[in-house]
């Protein structure tokens, strides 16, 4: 795959050499997240193509027969050049996939790159379509999925139902990322059932598990002094929590969360509610990435360790990061996932 | 104490300013003849990889269909299958070739092309740009698409695209070909479930270029060795004499309380400067001779393969680590010797220099008993080893072996000439001249060696050039060639041919595996052209009598020698058999190739018509002919080949390759003699002692001086002569073992004794151009200097 043609393409996430501060570049023609904010489905689960960015990314934690615990990610990102839809291969739509699994001592990544305007990839709201080459997330509604993805050394195949409602976050779906007003359209569905087979170099695994998938776009959604993020979802007994750090140049945080009840009422935090500091780093590949974090949300009474299951999850991609499960042990306990950015 | 010791052994340089220059000189020279192949080649290799990469050819499996484009669906069929594919779009605008990739999906990417803005990378999806050499993009007439100039895509190639190559080619959804990624998917349907009608071509172990020109760089590589070897024997005097000269210097400096070590990583570092000084000259001057030699280079190689790399030069890091590593190595091979006797040299050693040219004939017996052991070492390579290493190492072994028996042969010379003496003076001549062997014989190493790498290289290009220029006969035996681009176009050409010229021979082929290797099989119209024109290597009598009558084949080289087949094996062709008559010279073409009747061609693949015609016109009315066709069918010069034109362009390359051949020949002569220059000025010093009781005896000043030019001449002649048989023992090396190694045919070998005469009376002249100024020198001593002889106390 040709990364470096990837990486001038000013993708949100793309590690400039400030670290994730790419993001804060200019935003000709694009639109910006407006408040209040206000969702159309089934049509907000199709594309923006007014907005430079967006993703479609689903994480899940998984269990096998033998209780061994696994990760999954399948993820598509789209990413405008210009804020038109254009037809054919001029078309300035890009896509681009990432797939993992990652077992306790192994992570499998793959990657896929892809033109829109014809046909190798796109996202079609009803019925529900999200595709790059041969992977896909399908299904008759957005409750209802089947999801593949294959690489040169691992696939799956899994189906996933959801029983509970979309979930939005920040001011009703109107996710504020820093000081300065950066904001996106962001709503997650927190409530999937998964199950389905891996193939692995060792052979095929049944599992099942959990799922949250994630919605969000936007056309800037970092701050010019930010760089890079933490990102945790934990599921736990009595609920679920989203919560995100930003870090700033000056070492300050920007921080988000949303509490969730098993109904799926929400309850949103704004910047130092939640709060997340690094109890451990591992080596990961020369690089020193946090893979212990001490997370609390006092006004719920969380505070809990939460600690990478394979501490070597990094997404060797086009633009790396690292994502992968994770343990939750405290005031609480569960398992979730985490996502950290800019530590390249 | 470090900087005093630093001092007292820099200060030897101080007072011997022609050593230094003479270290500094040879090792600059040797890295500039090395690192200036170097730079040709790796440029022209750069070329071929832009090339290489823009075309994805070779390098990966590609998917075609047997209907001619494939429809983009069944590309994104393919990719939501599972199949990573690319696709690319080509064709010719303004006859030049242009192609389309998708940068997102390619294997290879957008290599070629430095993209390192991404306002470029956005124009050109969005919008399309046009990526080429300036000069190409000079050629192309108006388009609607921005040209932007690039030196990493290969000459007279359009870089673009994919959708831009789509709108300017006409080719709205259709794409040429796909190439497949190396990577693939873990889970994946065959290729025939998705698209039955598609083929799918495995990769290319090596492409079809590259063979063909590595011969000629490799050759090159060869040569660039040579020379090199030659400058190190010369650096290796120099230093070994140097640290002759400095033995009471280190003494007193050791007797003063200078350890060992410290004194050895000194002089460790001196050299690694002075080394590393010589490198970067070297490097720059390589680069001034690579870029003087280039436009010959480039016009070469495109001549000789049909194959365009760009004229310029572009300095490029891996030769300046390449250029000093080798000075630096050079002269640690060059030092070793010398650094071990200082690190073995007792502390109260004498301190008299050994006059350093004497102690070579302590070490006389083993060097005899290593050059044997090398010369014995390089026949057993040529007899028993394979490959092409065994080739290089027998090519190493004779070079190193014959020039450590120089000095032995030499000697044994003179030893004669001395016993049939028939003066006083005579013998006093001929014993004075073995006397400065040593002192001269590692200065005639290097000439031997400039000398044969001359006469093999020589011999070597020479033979390629008689040997191609007869191929080119045979292959481009008629007038006049015309390329139809489709079978209808064929047809009517043919019809129209067929009225206004002498014969028509349609060229047409097949690819079929003959004993497990791809190879093309011809049929040939049965006409006298073949029978007049096509040498056979080996054939048995009516060679093509047998072919005509349908049961007979014949077969290059190539496939005779990779499949072992010989005259009157028989092979297999589409399940037919065929008895080889013929094996004939194919050079250049890496596959096998198979020569049957039309006839039997027709029956065998009825399937395929000729697109291809060979005219047999006078070639007076060429001319005309082309301009016929231009008009009546549209016909480009793409289309059609005035063979006169191909010889005449052909020979006016090889002619610029003997340029480039003569440049790289004078340049190792000047570094030989340049060699002897210095060991005569050395030895000058010394023996004046020797020479005051001659002079003593009334022998003149000015006779002693012409005395010492008859000597390098003689010298320079026994070295010359000496140096032709080895010379062409490494021609036949390079043409019989090397290229049969590396490339699977063997260059016929010819001898060029007028070639040889002049390189031999260059030889001369530069021994006895380097013997003028020391034997003036001489000549010029005055009285006192000779007299101080007997009066000092040596």
């Amino acid at each position: 795959m040709n990364a470096r043609v990837f990486l001038l393409l000013l993708w949100p996430i793309t590690a400039s050499a400030q670290g994730f501060a790419g993001l804060g570049t200019d935003v000709d023609g694009f639109s910006s997240p407006q408040r209040p904010a206000q969702f159309d489905f089934p049509i907000d689960h199709g594309p923006h193509y007014d907005y430079r960015i967006e993703w479609w990314y689903l994480t899940a934690n998984l269990e096998g027969l033998d209780g061994t615990p696994y990760g999954l990610q399948w993820t598509l990102f789209r990413s405008a050049l210009t804020s038109n839809v254009g037809k054919g291969w001029s078309s300035p739509q890009l896509w681009m996939g990432h797939a993992a699994v990652t077992t306790p001592d192994a992570h499998f990544v793959t990657e896929r790159l892809a033109r829109g305007g014809i046909g190798q990839a796109g996202v079609q709201a009803d019925p529900f379509e999200a595709w790059i080459d041969d992977w896909q997330l399908v299904g008759p509604d957005f409750a209802t999925l089947t999801m593949t993805a294959s690489g040169p050394d691992f696939a799956y195949d899994m189906v996933l139902n959801s029983d509970g409602p979309l979930v939005f976050h920040g001011d009703e779906g109107y996710s504020v990322k820093s000081a300065e007003g950066q904001a996106s359209y962001y709503y997650s569905q927190p409530f999937y059932a998964i199950e389905g087979t891996l193939i692995l170099p060792m052979g095929s695994i049944d599992v099942a598990g959990d799922a949250w998938l994630d919605r969000e776009w936007s056309s800037q959604p970092l701050s010019d002094n930010q760089t890079g993020w933490d990102w945790f979802s934990l599921s736990l007994e009595d609920g679920k929590l989203m919560g995100f750090r930003l870090r700033q140049t000056d070492g300050s945080y920007y921080t988000s969360a949303t509490w969730i009840d098993p109904n799926g009422t929400t309850t949103s935090y704004s910047n130092s509610a939640f709060e997340a500091d690094p109890v451990a780093v591992s080596d990961v590949g020369g690089r020193d990435v946090p893979t212990t974090w001490n997370v609390r949300l006092p006004d719920r009474g969380v505070d809990v360790e939460v600690t990478a299951i394979n501490p070597q999850a990094w997404m060797d991609t086009s633009v790396p990061y690292w994502e992968g499960p994770i343990i939750v042990q405290g005031s609480h306990t569960g398992r979730g996932y985490l996502e950290m950015t800019g530590y390249d | 104490m470090t900087n005093a010791g630093l001092l007292a052994l820099l200060s030897h340089w101080r007072h011997n300013p022609m050593q230094l220059f003479t270290l500094v000189v040879a090792l600059s020279l040797a890295t500039a003849l090395w690192s200036g192949v170097q730079a040709v080649n790796t440029e022209a290799r750069a070329s071929y990889d832009a090339a290489a990469e823009t075309l994805g050819e070779g390098m990966f499996a590609q998917i075609i269909a047997s209907t001619g484009t494939i429809p983009q669906e069944d590309f994104i069929a393919l990719r939501r299958a599972g199949w990573l594919v690319s696709p690319v779009v080509e064709g010719r605008l303004d006859g030049i070739r242009l192609i389309g990739i998708d940068a997102l999906t390619s294997p290879g990417g957008l290599a070629p092309v430095g993209l390192s803005d991404g306002k470029l990378t956005i124009e050109m999806i969005t919008r399309g740009i046009l990526f080429a050499t300036q000069e190409t993009l000079e050629r192309l007439g108006e388009v609607d698409v921005r040209k932007f100039p690039s030196s990493d895509v290969a000459p007279a190639v359009i870089l673009t695209d994919v959708g831009t190559a789509q709108i300017l080619l006409g080719l709205d959804g259709q794409i040429s070909r796909l190439i497949v990624a190396p990577q693939q998917p873990i889970i994946q349907p065959p290729l025939e479930v998705i698209a039955p009608n598609f083929e799918l071509i495995p990769p290319q172990s090596g492409s079809d270029m590259g063979r063909l020109t590595d011969s000629f760089h490799l050759n090159l590589t060869a040569f660039g060795l040579l020379s090199f070897i030659v400058g190190i024997f010369i650096v290796h005097g120099a230093i070994g004499l140097a640290f002759e000269q400095r033995r009471p210097a280190i003494r007193t400096l050791r007797a003063l309380g200078f350890p060992l070590v410290h004194l050895i990583a000194l002089i460790v570092f001196e050299l690694v400067g002075i080394s590393v000084l010589a490198g970067m000259i070297g490097v720059g001057l390589g680069y001034f001779m690579a870029a003087a030699l280039l436009p010959d280079v480039a016009a070469t190689i495109s001549g000789l393969y049909g194959q365009s790399i760009s004229g310029t030069l572009h300095f490029r890091p891996e030769w300046w680590v390449s250029g000093l590593l080798i000075a630096v190595g050079g002269t640690a091979l060059a030092a070793a010797a010398s650094l071990w006797r200082l690190a073995c040299m007792p502390l109260l050693a004498s301190a008299r220099p050994h006059a350093w040219a004497m102690q070579a004939r302590r070490s006389r017996l083993i060097q005899t008993v290593f050059a044997m052991f090398l010369l014995v070492a390089a026949s057993l390579l040529g007899w028993l080893g394979s490959g092409l290493v065994a080739g290089f190492a027998m090519l190493a072994a004779l070079l190193i072996g014959a020039a450590l028996a120089l000095p032995v042969i030499l000697d044994g010379l003179l030893a004669a000439g001395e016993r049939h003496a028939k003066s006083i003076m005579e013998e006093w001549f001929w014993a004075d001249t073995r006397q400065q062997l040593p002192g001269l014989s590692l200065a005639l190493m290097a000439l031997l060696i400039a000398m044969a790498t001359n006469v093999g290289v020589s011999t070597m290009v020479s033979s390629f050039r008689l040997t191609f220029t007869g191929f080119l006969d045979q292959r481009l035996a008629s007038e006049f060639y015309v390329y139809a681009d489709d079978a209808q176009q064929a047809a009517s050409l043919r019809a129209y041919l067929e009225l206004r010229v002498d014969k028509v021979l349609p060229i047409q082929s097949a690819n079929q595996d003959i004993r497990g290797l791809p190879s093309d099989i011809y049929g040939p119209v049965a006409h006298a052209t073949y029978r007049d024109n096509w040498l056979f290597l080996d054939a048995v009598p009516d060679a093509w009598a047998l072919i005509e009558a349908g049961q007979a084949a014949a077969i290059n080289e190539q496939l005779a020698r990779r499949a072992g087949i010989v005259i009157g094996d028989e092979i297999t062709i589409a399940g037919q058999p065929f008895k080889v008559v013929g094996i004939y010279g194919d050079y250049g073409n890496p596959i096998g190739q198979v020569i049957i009747t039309e006839a039997k061609f027709a029956a065998l693949f009825p399937d395929i018509s000729p697109l291809r015609f060979g005219v047999r016109i006078d070639p007076s009315r060429v001319t005309a002919l082309s301009l016929d066709l231009g008009a009546d069918f549209g016909l480009t010069e793409v289309n059609m080949i005035n063979q006169a034109g191909i010889k005449a362009f052909s020979l006016a390359v090889f002619d610029r390759t003997f340029t480039v051949t003569g440049a790289l020949n004078i340049l190792t002569l000047a570094v030989a003699g340049f060699a002897i220059l210095m060991s005569l000025l050395t030895l000058a010093n010394m023996r004046i002692p020797q020479l005051a009781p001659v002079w003593a005896q009334g022998i003149t000043r000015a006779r002693l001086g012409r005395l010492e030019i008859v000597r390098a001449v003689l010298l320079a002649l026994l070295t010359t002569a000496l140096a032709l048989p080895l010379g062409l023992s490494l021609a036949w090396t390079l043409l019989a073992v090397v290229n049969v190694e590396a490339f699977g045919w063997r260059l016929p070998m010819f001898l060029f004794p007028l070639d040889y005469a002049r390189l031999a009376a260059f030889a001369v002249a530069a021994a006895a151009i380097a013997a003028l100024w020391p034997a003036t020198k001489l000549a010029r001593t005055r009285p006192v200097d000779l007299l101080k002889v007997f009066a000092n106390e040596r």
